[in-house]
Protein backbone atom coordinates (compact mmCIF):
# COMPACT_ATOMS: atom_id res chain seq x y z
CA UNK A 1 0.00 0.00 0.00
CA UNK A 2 1.28 3.33 -1.01
CA UNK A 3 -1.08 6.07 0.19
CA UNK A 4 -3.69 5.06 2.41
CA UNK A 5 -6.75 7.70 3.32
CA UNK A 6 -9.94 7.04 5.44
CA UNK A 7 -12.19 9.00 6.85
CA UNK A 8 -10.31 12.22 5.59
CA UNK A 9 -12.72 15.26 7.07
CA UNK A 10 -12.17 19.27 6.73
CA UNK A 11 -14.44 21.40 8.06
CA UNK A 12 -14.75 25.30 7.31
CA UNK A 13 -16.46 26.51 10.53
CA UNK A 14 -19.92 25.03 9.51
CA UNK A 15 -19.08 23.94 5.99
CA UNK A 16 -17.85 20.38 5.62
CA UNK A 17 -15.03 20.79 2.60
CA UNK A 18 -14.37 16.93 2.49
CA UNK A 19 -16.78 14.52 4.47
CA UNK A 20 -15.36 10.94 5.56
CA UNK A 21 -13.06 10.86 1.79
CA UNK A 22 -11.53 7.57 1.76
CA UNK A 23 -9.11 5.60 -0.73
CA UNK A 24 -6.52 4.23 -1.74
CA UNK A 25 -2.93 3.57 -3.90
CA UNK A 26 -1.78 -0.36 -4.29
CA UNK A 27 0.58 0.62 -6.67
CA UNK A 28 2.03 4.05 -8.34
CA UNK A 29 -0.80 5.51 -10.74
CA UNK A 30 -1.66 8.38 -12.00
CA UNK A 31 -5.16 10.01 -10.89
CA UNK A 32 -7.86 12.59 -12.15
CA UNK A 33 -10.24 13.75 -9.35
CA UNK A 34 -13.02 15.68 -11.16
CA UNK A 35 -15.98 17.59 -9.96
CA UNK A 36 -17.74 20.74 -9.45
CA UNK A 37 -15.98 23.55 -8.20
CA UNK A 38 -16.00 24.02 -4.22
CA UNK A 39 -16.93 20.14 -4.21
CA UNK A 40 -13.45 19.61 -2.12
CA UNK A 41 -10.79 18.45 -4.76
CA UNK A 42 -8.07 21.42 -4.10
CA UNK A 43 -8.83 20.60 0.05
CA UNK A 44 -7.89 17.35 -0.16
CA UNK A 45 -4.99 17.92 -2.27
CA UNK A 46 -3.97 20.64 -0.12
CA UNK A 47 -4.52 18.14 3.21
CA UNK A 48 -2.20 15.69 1.60
CA UNK A 49 0.78 18.07 1.41
CA UNK A 50 -0.14 19.31 4.72
CA UNK A 51 -0.52 23.26 3.51
CA UNK A 52 -4.27 22.39 5.03
CA UNK A 53 -4.97 20.66 8.72
CA UNK A 54 -7.62 17.96 7.81
CA UNK A 55 -10.29 18.08 10.87
CA UNK A 56 -10.15 14.35 11.07
CA UNK A 57 -9.49 10.99 9.13
CA UNK A 58 -6.37 9.09 8.53
CA UNK A 59 -3.12 9.47 5.51
CA UNK A 60 -0.77 7.13 5.33
CA UNK A 61 1.84 6.90 2.85
CA UNK A 62 3.87 3.87 3.07
CA UNK A 63 2.51 2.80 6.58
CA UNK A 64 3.39 6.40 8.30
CA UNK A 65 0.70 8.95 9.10
CA UNK A 66 1.27 11.74 7.58
CA UNK A 67 -1.00 14.21 9.13
CA UNK A 68 0.75 14.03 12.80
CA UNK A 69 4.21 15.05 11.05
CA UNK A 70 5.43 18.59 12.52
CA UNK A 71 8.43 20.58 12.41
CA UNK A 72 11.38 19.48 9.90
CA UNK A 73 9.59 16.28 9.28
CA UNK A 74 6.45 17.78 7.99
CA UNK A 75 8.61 19.81 5.86
CA UNK A 76 10.41 16.82 4.52
CA UNK A 77 7.26 15.43 3.49
CA UNK A 78 6.32 18.39 1.91
CA UNK A 79 9.44 17.79 -0.43
CA UNK A 80 8.71 14.39 -0.97
CA UNK A 81 5.24 14.84 -2.04
CA UNK A 82 5.57 18.27 -5.11
CA UNK A 83 2.72 20.49 -5.55
CA UNK A 84 1.67 22.07 -9.12
CA UNK A 85 -0.55 25.01 -8.87
CA UNK A 86 -3.43 26.30 -11.60
CA UNK A 87 -1.23 29.41 -10.87
CA UNK A 88 2.27 28.27 -11.45
CA UNK A 89 3.36 29.87 -7.73
CA UNK A 90 6.53 30.82 -9.11
CA UNK A 91 8.34 33.68 -7.85
CA UNK A 92 7.85 36.20 -10.80
CA UNK A 93 10.74 38.59 -9.77
CA UNK A 94 13.55 35.93 -9.46
CA UNK A 95 14.90 33.85 -12.68
CA UNK A 96 13.56 30.22 -13.71
CA UNK A 97 17.05 28.55 -12.60
CA UNK A 98 16.76 29.86 -8.91
CA UNK A 99 12.89 28.83 -8.98
CA UNK A 100 14.01 25.78 -10.06
CA UNK A 101 16.29 25.68 -7.04
CA UNK A 102 13.60 26.46 -4.56
CA UNK A 103 12.85 22.70 -4.68
CA UNK A 104 16.13 22.02 -3.36
CA UNK A 105 15.34 24.29 -0.21
CA UNK A 106 14.59 20.87 2.69
CA UNK A 107 18.04 20.10 1.91
CA UNK A 108 19.55 24.07 2.99
CA UNK A 109 19.27 25.74 6.03
CA UNK A 110 18.14 29.23 6.21
CA UNK A 111 21.33 31.14 5.70
CA UNK A 112 22.77 28.54 3.37
CA UNK A 113 19.63 29.28 0.78
CA UNK A 114 19.89 32.66 1.49
CA UNK A 115 23.78 32.81 0.41
CA UNK A 116 22.37 30.71 -2.53
CA UNK A 117 24.94 28.32 -1.83
CA UNK A 118 23.26 25.83 -4.18
CA UNK A 119 26.09 22.91 -5.33
CA UNK A 120 27.23 22.19 -8.80
CA UNK A 121 25.31 19.02 -8.70
CA UNK A 122 21.99 20.31 -7.59
CA UNK A 123 22.10 23.11 -10.44
CA UNK A 124 22.94 20.92 -12.85
CA UNK A 125 19.88 18.36 -12.01
CA UNK A 126 17.71 21.57 -11.99
CA UNK A 127 19.16 22.29 -15.63
CA UNK A 128 18.23 18.67 -16.56
CA UNK A 129 15.07 18.88 -15.10
CA UNK A 130 14.30 22.33 -17.62
CA UNK A 131 15.75 20.66 -20.03
CA UNK A 132 13.40 17.38 -20.18
CA UNK A 133 10.64 19.70 -20.79
CA UNK A 134 12.16 21.60 -23.15
CA UNK A 135 12.74 25.15 -21.83
CA UNK A 136 16.87 24.77 -20.61
CA UNK A 137 17.46 28.02 -23.21
CA UNK A 138 14.91 30.35 -20.69
CA UNK A 139 16.74 29.19 -17.51
CA UNK A 140 18.25 32.78 -17.27
CA UNK A 141 15.59 35.09 -17.92
CA UNK A 142 12.78 36.10 -15.14
CA UNK A 143 10.22 33.90 -14.48
CA UNK A 144 7.40 36.27 -15.16
CA UNK A 145 8.84 37.04 -18.31
CA UNK A 146 7.52 33.37 -19.65
CA UNK A 147 3.86 32.47 -21.03
CA UNK A 148 1.89 30.34 -18.58
CA UNK A 149 2.55 27.22 -20.47
CA UNK A 150 6.22 27.65 -19.97
CA UNK A 151 6.18 28.81 -16.48
CA UNK A 152 3.86 25.91 -15.97
CA UNK A 153 6.49 23.84 -16.97
CA UNK A 154 9.09 25.56 -14.80
CA UNK A 155 6.83 24.73 -11.86
CA UNK A 156 7.02 20.83 -12.75
CA UNK A 157 10.77 21.39 -12.92
CA UNK A 158 10.48 22.58 -9.51
CA UNK A 159 8.61 19.70 -8.02
CA UNK A 160 11.28 17.21 -10.62
CA UNK A 161 14.57 18.91 -8.23
CA UNK A 162 12.32 17.52 -5.17
CA UNK A 163 12.52 13.76 -6.31
CA UNK A 164 9.23 13.38 -4.74
CA UNK A 165 7.68 10.41 -4.22
CA UNK A 166 4.34 11.70 -5.28
CA UNK A 167 3.27 14.60 -7.31
CA UNK A 168 0.45 16.75 -6.80
CA UNK A 169 -1.14 18.82 -8.96
CA UNK A 170 -4.11 21.27 -8.53
CA UNK A 171 -5.89 22.11 -11.56
CA UNK A 172 -2.87 22.35 -13.33
CA UNK A 173 -4.18 23.32 -17.04
CA UNK A 174 -7.28 25.21 -15.65
CA UNK A 175 -5.71 28.47 -17.08
CA UNK A 176 -3.98 27.48 -20.21
CA UNK A 177 -4.81 27.41 -23.68
CA UNK A 178 -5.50 24.11 -25.03
CA UNK A 179 -2.06 23.40 -26.82
CA UNK A 180 -0.07 24.66 -23.67
CA UNK A 181 -2.59 22.20 -21.85
CA UNK A 182 -1.45 18.87 -23.95
CA UNK A 183 2.33 20.16 -23.19
CA UNK A 184 1.27 20.21 -19.78
CA UNK A 185 -0.59 16.95 -19.42
CA UNK A 186 1.86 15.01 -21.85
CA UNK A 187 4.74 15.90 -19.27
CA UNK A 188 3.23 15.01 -16.25
CA UNK A 189 1.82 11.55 -18.21
CA UNK A 190 5.59 11.36 -18.99
CA UNK A 191 7.03 11.85 -15.32
CA UNK A 192 4.38 9.28 -14.69
CA UNK A 193 5.73 6.66 -17.04
CA UNK A 194 9.03 6.79 -17.01
CA UNK A 195 9.87 7.65 -13.75
CA UNK A 196 6.99 6.06 -12.10
CA UNK A 197 5.95 8.47 -9.72
CA UNK A 198 2.45 8.40 -8.58
CA UNK A 199 0.62 11.59 -9.48
CA UNK A 200 -2.59 12.90 -8.68
CA UNK A 201 -4.45 16.05 -10.40
CA UNK A 202 -7.51 18.05 -9.78
CA UNK A 203 -8.99 18.09 -13.52
CA UNK A 204 -12.00 20.42 -14.60
CA UNK A 205 -12.06 18.72 -18.29
CA UNK A 206 -13.48 14.42 -18.50
CA UNK A 207 -11.77 14.11 -21.81
CA UNK A 208 -8.24 14.99 -19.82
CA UNK A 209 -9.09 13.04 -16.87
CA UNK A 210 -9.96 10.17 -19.34
CA UNK A 211 -7.31 10.64 -21.85
CA UNK A 212 -4.19 10.95 -19.37
CA UNK A 213 -5.23 9.28 -16.28
CA UNK A 214 -5.12 5.19 -15.02
CA UNK A 215 -8.32 6.03 -12.42
CA UNK A 216 -10.35 8.58 -11.69
CA UNK A 217 -11.90 9.75 -8.78
CA UNK A 218 -15.35 12.23 -8.51
CA UNK A 219 -16.25 14.31 -5.94
CA UNK A 220 -19.65 15.82 -5.32
CA UNK A 221 -20.18 18.28 -1.75
CA UNK A 222 -17.04 17.01 -0.36
CA UNK A 223 -17.56 13.44 -0.70
CA UNK A 224 -16.52 10.51 -3.00
CA UNK A 225 -19.06 9.64 -5.13
CA UNK A 226 -17.12 7.62 -7.73
CA UNK A 227 -13.63 5.82 -7.79
CA UNK A 228 -13.30 3.42 -10.92
CA UNK A 229 -10.85 3.38 -13.81
CA UNK A 230 -10.91 5.96 -16.13
CA UNK A 231 -13.16 4.06 -18.92
CA UNK A 232 -15.50 3.14 -15.63
CA UNK A 233 -16.37 6.76 -16.29
CA UNK A 234 -19.34 7.08 -18.72
CA UNK A 235 -21.73 9.93 -19.26
CA UNK A 236 -24.02 8.78 -16.63
CA UNK A 237 -21.38 8.58 -14.01
CA UNK A 238 -20.05 11.95 -14.84
CA UNK A 239 -23.98 13.83 -14.65
CA UNK A 240 -23.77 12.02 -11.18
CA UNK A 241 -20.62 13.36 -10.41
CA UNK A 242 -21.88 16.71 -11.51
CA UNK A 243 -25.15 17.03 -10.22
CA UNK A 244 -26.27 17.86 -14.38
CA UNK A 245 -29.36 16.93 -16.00
CA UNK A 246 -29.91 15.34 -19.63
CA UNK A 247 -28.47 19.00 -20.81
CA UNK A 248 -25.46 18.05 -20.13
CA UNK A 249 -23.09 18.02 -22.86
CA UNK A 250 -19.90 16.80 -22.20
CA UNK A 251 -18.32 18.35 -25.78
CA UNK A 252 -19.37 21.52 -24.00
CA UNK A 253 -16.73 21.26 -21.03
CA UNK A 254 -13.83 19.88 -23.53
CA UNK A 255 -11.12 22.19 -23.95
CA UNK A 256 -8.63 19.61 -26.08
CA UNK A 257 -7.53 20.51 -29.62
CA UNK A 258 -8.91 16.83 -30.97
CA UNK A 259 -12.60 17.37 -29.40
CA UNK A 260 -12.73 20.58 -31.28
CA UNK A 261 -11.47 18.80 -34.73
CA UNK A 262 -14.27 16.17 -33.91
CA UNK A 263 -17.29 19.06 -33.71
CA UNK A 264 -15.91 20.65 -37.05
CA UNK A 265 -15.95 17.39 -38.66
CA UNK A 266 -19.60 16.83 -37.08
CA UNK A 267 -21.19 20.14 -38.01
CA UNK A 268 -20.89 20.36 -41.93
CA UNK A 269 -22.18 16.35 -41.37
CA UNK A 270 -25.22 17.92 -39.28
CA UNK A 271 -25.14 21.35 -42.28
CA UNK A 272 -26.13 18.41 -45.33
CA UNK A 273 -28.29 16.63 -42.97
CA UNK A 274 -30.24 19.76 -42.35
CA UNK B 1 -43.60 49.25 -19.11
CA UNK B 2 -43.10 47.44 -15.54
CA UNK B 3 -39.25 47.96 -16.74
CA UNK B 4 -39.60 51.04 -16.90
CA UNK B 5 -41.71 51.26 -13.36
CA UNK B 6 -38.40 49.61 -12.07
CA UNK B 7 -35.66 52.34 -13.62
CA UNK B 8 -37.89 55.06 -12.13
CA UNK B 9 -38.09 53.38 -8.69
CA UNK B 10 -34.17 53.29 -9.05
CA UNK B 11 -33.82 56.82 -10.38
CA UNK B 12 -35.87 58.19 -7.44
CA UNK B 13 -33.72 55.83 -4.85
CA UNK B 14 -30.71 57.17 -6.43
CA UNK B 15 -31.92 60.91 -6.32
CA UNK B 16 -32.38 60.61 -2.49
CA UNK B 17 -28.78 59.04 -2.14
CA UNK B 18 -27.66 61.67 -3.99
CA UNK B 19 -29.43 64.60 -1.55
CA UNK B 20 -28.10 62.56 1.25
CA UNK B 21 -24.73 62.75 -0.28
CA UNK B 22 -24.81 66.04 -0.44
CA UNK B 23 -26.24 66.96 3.24
CA UNK B 24 -23.14 65.05 4.95
CA UNK B 25 -20.64 66.93 2.51
CA UNK B 26 -22.21 69.93 3.41
CA UNK B 27 -22.18 69.29 7.18
CA UNK B 28 -18.65 68.05 7.10
CA UNK B 29 -17.65 71.48 5.16
CA UNK B 30 -19.29 73.62 8.34
CA UNK B 31 -17.52 71.36 10.88
CA UNK B 32 -14.42 71.93 9.11
CA UNK B 33 -14.60 75.89 9.35
CA UNK B 34 -15.81 76.15 12.57
CA UNK B 35 -12.92 74.00 13.31
CA UNK B 36 -10.26 76.44 11.98
CA UNK B 37 -11.91 79.09 12.89
CA UNK B 38 -12.68 78.50 16.72
CA UNK B 39 -8.28 76.82 16.70
CA UNK B 40 -7.42 80.59 15.48
CA UNK B 41 -8.95 82.01 18.28
CA UNK B 42 -7.67 79.70 20.56
CA UNK B 43 -4.70 80.37 19.18
CA UNK B 44 -5.12 84.21 19.07
CA UNK B 45 -6.04 83.96 23.18
CA UNK B 46 -3.35 81.66 24.33
CA UNK B 47 -0.52 83.88 22.28
CA UNK B 48 0.63 87.80 24.05
CA UNK B 49 0.88 88.91 20.11
CA UNK B 50 -1.89 88.39 18.88
CA UNK B 51 -2.16 86.92 15.54
CA UNK B 52 -4.15 90.01 13.46
CA UNK B 53 -1.92 92.15 14.96
CA UNK B 54 1.49 90.57 14.10
CA UNK B 55 0.50 89.89 11.04
CA UNK B 56 1.73 92.54 9.09
CA UNK B 57 5.13 92.76 10.77
CA UNK B 58 5.47 89.16 9.10
CA UNK B 59 8.13 90.54 6.56
CA UNK B 60 10.23 92.88 9.28
CA UNK B 61 12.56 89.33 10.67
CA UNK B 62 13.10 88.07 7.04
CA UNK B 63 14.28 91.46 5.78
CA UNK B 64 16.72 91.99 8.85
CA UNK B 65 18.42 88.63 7.74
CA UNK B 66 18.77 89.47 4.36
CA UNK B 67 19.76 93.18 5.01
CA UNK B 68 22.55 91.74 7.31
CA UNK B 69 23.14 89.24 4.38
CA UNK B 70 23.18 91.86 1.75
CA UNK B 71 25.92 93.98 3.48
CA UNK B 72 28.44 91.16 3.35
CA UNK B 73 28.25 91.44 -0.54
CA UNK B 74 30.70 88.48 -1.99
CA UNK B 75 31.76 87.18 1.40
CA UNK B 76 28.27 86.11 2.25
CA UNK B 77 28.80 82.84 -0.57
CA UNK B 78 32.29 81.96 1.26
CA UNK B 79 30.28 81.52 4.95
CA UNK B 80 29.63 77.89 4.50
CA UNK B 81 32.96 76.98 3.44
CA UNK B 82 35.15 78.88 6.03
CA UNK B 83 35.16 79.01 9.37
CA UNK B 84 33.12 81.56 10.96
CA UNK B 85 33.46 83.52 14.65
CA UNK B 86 36.06 80.97 15.76
CA UNK B 87 36.38 83.65 18.52
CA UNK B 88 32.97 82.25 19.57
CA UNK B 89 34.15 78.55 20.05
CA UNK B 90 32.62 77.62 16.60
CA UNK B 91 35.97 74.94 15.63
CA UNK B 92 34.39 73.81 11.98
CA UNK B 93 32.56 75.49 8.74
CA UNK B 94 28.44 75.77 8.21
CA UNK B 95 29.34 72.13 5.50
CA UNK B 96 31.32 70.30 7.55
CA UNK B 97 28.14 70.93 10.29
CA UNK B 98 25.84 70.11 7.16
CA UNK B 99 27.86 66.86 6.40
CA UNK B 100 27.14 66.00 10.15
CA UNK B 101 23.65 66.55 10.01
CA UNK B 102 23.07 64.09 6.90
CA UNK B 103 25.25 61.72 8.25
CA UNK B 104 23.18 61.39 11.42
CA UNK B 105 20.07 61.48 9.28
CA UNK B 106 21.32 58.87 7.07
CA UNK B 107 22.76 56.43 10.28
CA UNK B 108 19.20 56.91 11.87
CA UNK B 109 17.49 55.67 8.87
CA UNK B 110 19.77 52.46 8.02
CA UNK B 111 19.30 51.48 11.25
CA UNK B 112 15.60 51.77 11.40
CA UNK B 113 15.32 50.72 7.67
CA UNK B 114 16.63 47.29 9.34
CA UNK B 115 14.81 47.75 12.53
CA UNK B 116 11.68 48.25 10.83
CA UNK B 117 12.04 45.80 8.40
CA UNK B 118 12.22 42.97 10.99
CA UNK B 119 9.36 44.04 12.80
CA UNK B 120 7.43 45.06 9.82
CA UNK B 121 7.40 41.24 9.10
CA UNK B 122 6.48 40.08 12.41
CA UNK B 123 3.49 42.42 12.57
CA UNK B 124 1.79 40.90 8.87
CA UNK B 125 -0.76 39.12 9.46
CA UNK B 126 -0.12 37.48 6.61
CA UNK B 127 3.32 36.09 7.44
CA UNK B 128 2.38 35.54 11.20
CA UNK B 129 0.06 32.73 12.33
CA UNK B 130 1.04 33.61 15.97
CA UNK B 131 -1.43 36.19 17.00
CA UNK B 132 0.24 37.49 19.63
CA UNK B 133 3.50 37.92 18.20
CA UNK B 134 1.49 40.18 15.71
CA UNK B 135 -0.30 42.12 18.43
CA UNK B 136 2.90 43.24 20.30
CA UNK B 137 5.04 43.67 17.84
CA UNK B 138 2.30 46.25 16.25
CA UNK B 139 1.45 47.95 19.53
CA UNK B 140 5.27 48.51 19.85
CA UNK B 141 5.36 50.26 16.53
CA UNK B 142 2.47 52.50 17.57
CA UNK B 143 4.52 53.19 21.12
CA UNK B 144 7.75 53.99 18.71
CA UNK B 145 5.45 56.49 16.66
CA UNK B 146 3.45 58.21 19.19
CA UNK B 147 6.82 60.00 20.61
CA UNK B 148 8.01 62.81 18.47
CA UNK B 149 11.74 62.75 18.01
CA UNK B 150 12.74 65.87 20.11
CA UNK B 151 10.86 64.35 23.22
CA UNK B 152 12.83 61.57 22.61
CA UNK B 153 16.04 63.44 22.00
CA UNK B 154 15.16 65.50 25.10
CA UNK B 155 14.95 62.52 27.10
CA UNK B 156 18.50 60.51 25.55
CA UNK B 157 20.67 63.71 26.00
CA UNK B 158 20.20 63.13 29.72
CA UNK B 159 21.36 60.27 29.43
CA UNK B 160 24.12 60.15 26.53
CA UNK B 161 24.72 63.87 27.18
CA UNK B 162 24.24 66.71 24.24
CA UNK B 163 25.90 64.72 21.23
CA UNK B 164 25.02 63.55 17.65
CA UNK B 165 24.25 60.03 19.46
CA UNK B 166 21.07 60.89 21.40
CA UNK B 167 19.91 62.66 18.15
CA UNK B 168 20.54 59.32 15.94
CA UNK B 169 19.17 57.09 18.65
CA UNK B 170 16.09 59.23 18.60
CA UNK B 171 15.28 59.29 14.67
CA UNK B 172 16.29 55.86 14.50
CA UNK B 173 13.51 55.17 17.20
CA UNK B 174 10.63 57.05 15.55
CA UNK B 175 11.96 55.74 11.74
CA UNK B 176 11.70 52.20 13.63
CA UNK B 177 8.13 52.65 14.03
CA UNK B 178 7.35 54.45 11.14
CA UNK B 179 9.08 52.21 8.56
CA UNK B 180 7.47 48.98 10.28
CA UNK B 181 4.07 50.23 10.04
CA UNK B 182 4.72 51.29 6.06
CA UNK B 183 6.78 48.10 5.35
CA UNK B 184 4.12 45.94 6.75
CA UNK B 185 0.99 47.44 4.67
CA UNK B 186 3.30 46.32 1.81
CA UNK B 187 3.78 42.80 3.23
CA UNK B 188 0.16 42.24 4.03
CA UNK B 189 -0.82 42.81 0.03
CA UNK B 190 1.77 41.02 -1.85
CA UNK B 191 0.61 38.03 -3.61
CA UNK B 192 1.07 34.89 -1.32
CA UNK B 193 1.08 32.44 -4.48
CA UNK B 194 4.88 32.15 -4.47
CA UNK B 195 4.86 32.22 -0.55
CA UNK B 196 2.10 28.78 -0.95
CA UNK B 197 4.60 26.95 -3.90
CA UNK B 198 7.89 27.61 -1.67
CA UNK B 199 5.50 25.92 1.49
CA UNK B 200 4.54 23.07 -0.20
CA UNK B 201 8.08 22.22 -1.36
CA UNK B 202 9.12 22.11 2.45
CA UNK B 203 10.30 25.86 2.87
CA UNK B 204 11.28 26.95 6.54
CA UNK B 205 9.59 30.40 7.41
CA UNK B 206 12.74 32.02 6.28
CA UNK B 207 12.95 30.65 3.11
CA UNK B 208 9.67 31.64 2.29
CA UNK B 209 10.08 35.11 3.68
CA UNK B 210 13.24 35.41 2.27
CA UNK B 211 12.20 34.25 -1.08
CA UNK B 212 8.61 34.01 -1.35
CA UNK B 213 8.02 37.95 0.19
CA UNK B 214 11.13 39.79 -0.48
CA UNK B 215 11.85 40.34 -3.64
CA UNK B 216 7.89 41.36 -4.10
CA UNK B 217 8.39 44.16 -1.49
CA UNK B 218 11.97 45.26 -1.44
CA UNK B 219 11.24 48.38 -4.06
CA UNK B 220 8.39 49.55 -2.01
CA UNK B 221 10.46 48.86 0.68
CA UNK B 222 13.14 51.22 -0.49
CA UNK B 223 10.79 53.94 -1.63
CA UNK B 224 9.61 54.47 1.69
CA UNK B 225 12.73 54.18 3.34
CA UNK B 226 13.99 57.01 0.76
CA UNK B 227 10.81 59.02 1.49
CA UNK B 228 12.52 58.57 5.68
CA UNK B 229 15.61 59.84 4.70
CA UNK B 230 14.02 63.52 3.60
CA UNK B 231 11.97 62.93 6.76
CA UNK B 232 14.79 62.86 8.79
CA UNK B 233 17.34 65.41 7.49
CA UNK B 234 15.08 68.02 8.45
CA UNK B 235 14.45 66.56 11.64
CA UNK B 236 18.55 65.47 12.36
CA UNK B 237 18.47 69.72 11.70
CA UNK B 238 15.73 70.47 14.04
CA UNK B 239 17.32 68.44 16.40
CA UNK B 240 20.29 70.68 16.79
CA UNK B 241 17.87 72.93 18.48
CA UNK B 242 18.14 71.11 21.43
CA UNK B 243 22.01 70.41 21.55
CA UNK B 244 22.62 67.23 19.34
CA UNK B 245 24.98 68.62 16.92
CA UNK B 246 25.11 69.27 13.69
CA UNK B 247 23.46 72.47 11.35
CA UNK B 248 20.59 72.69 13.49
CA UNK B 249 22.60 73.23 16.72
CA UNK B 250 24.83 76.38 14.46
CA UNK B 251 21.86 78.13 13.40
CA UNK B 252 20.16 77.93 16.92
CA UNK B 253 23.19 79.47 17.93
CA UNK B 254 22.99 82.24 15.25
CA UNK B 255 19.35 82.86 15.89
CA UNK B 256 19.60 83.73 20.10
CA UNK B 257 22.79 85.80 18.97
CA UNK B 258 21.17 87.25 15.59
CA UNK B 259 23.83 86.94 13.08
CA UNK B 260 21.91 87.29 10.44
CA UNK B 261 24.41 86.71 7.55
CA UNK B 262 25.10 83.17 9.20
CA UNK B 263 21.51 82.86 9.27
CA UNK B 264 20.71 83.33 6.23
CA UNK B 265 23.65 81.16 4.97
CA UNK B 266 22.85 78.10 6.72
CA UNK B 267 19.11 78.38 5.70
CA UNK B 268 20.42 78.41 1.79
CA UNK B 269 22.52 75.77 2.79
CA UNK B 270 20.17 73.16 4.27
CA UNK B 271 17.46 74.22 1.30
CA UNK B 272 19.87 73.01 -0.70
CA UNK B 273 20.86 70.08 0.56
CA UNK B 274 17.20 69.13 0.73
CA UNK B 275 16.02 69.92 -2.96
CA UNK B 276 19.51 67.34 -3.93
CA UNK B 277 18.21 64.84 -1.39
CA UNK B 278 14.77 65.31 -3.02
CA UNK B 279 16.15 64.80 -6.12
CA UNK B 280 18.32 61.93 -6.06
CA UNK B 281 15.93 59.77 -3.95
CA UNK B 282 13.28 60.70 -6.81
CA UNK B 283 15.81 59.51 -9.20
CA UNK B 284 16.18 56.39 -7.25
CA UNK B 285 13.34 55.87 -6.22
CA UNK B 286 12.02 55.65 -10.28
CA UNK B 287 14.94 53.38 -11.18
CA UNK B 288 14.35 51.36 -8.39
CA UNK B 289 10.82 50.94 -9.05
CA UNK B 290 10.81 51.27 -12.68
CA UNK B 291 12.90 48.49 -13.12
CA UNK B 292 11.05 46.31 -11.10
CA UNK B 293 7.41 47.40 -13.06
CA UNK B 294 8.04 46.89 -16.59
Amino acid sequence: MILNIQGLTKKFGVNTAVDNASFALEKPQMIGIIGRSGAGKSTVLRMVNRMTDATDGIIEFEGRNILTLTGRAKRAWQADCAMIFQQFNLIPRLDVMTNVLMGRLIDHSAIGSILRLFTRDERLQALAALDRLGIAEHAIKRAEALSGGQQQRVAIARALVQDPKIILADEPIASLDPMNAQIVMDALRDIHERDGRTIIANLHTLDTARNYCDRVIGMRDGRIVFDGASHELTETAAREIYGAGAEFDEAATSTSISAISNTAIAEPALAVAG
Amino acid sequence: MSDSLATAAIAAQYEIAERRRRVYSGLVLIFMVVLVIGGVRIAEDVNAGGLWSGLPNIFDYPADILGQAYTKGWEFWTIPFTVQHADHGISHTYFYYLVETLNMALVSTLIGFFLGAIISILASRNLVKNRVIVWVTRRVTDISRAFPEIVIALFLIFIFGKNPIAAVAAIAFHTTGALAKLFSEVNENTDMKPWEGLEASGASWLQKIWFGIIPQVWPNWISYALLRLEINVRASAILGFVGAGGLGQQFKTFVDWKFGADIAAIILLLISAIILIDQLSTWARHYFIGKEAH
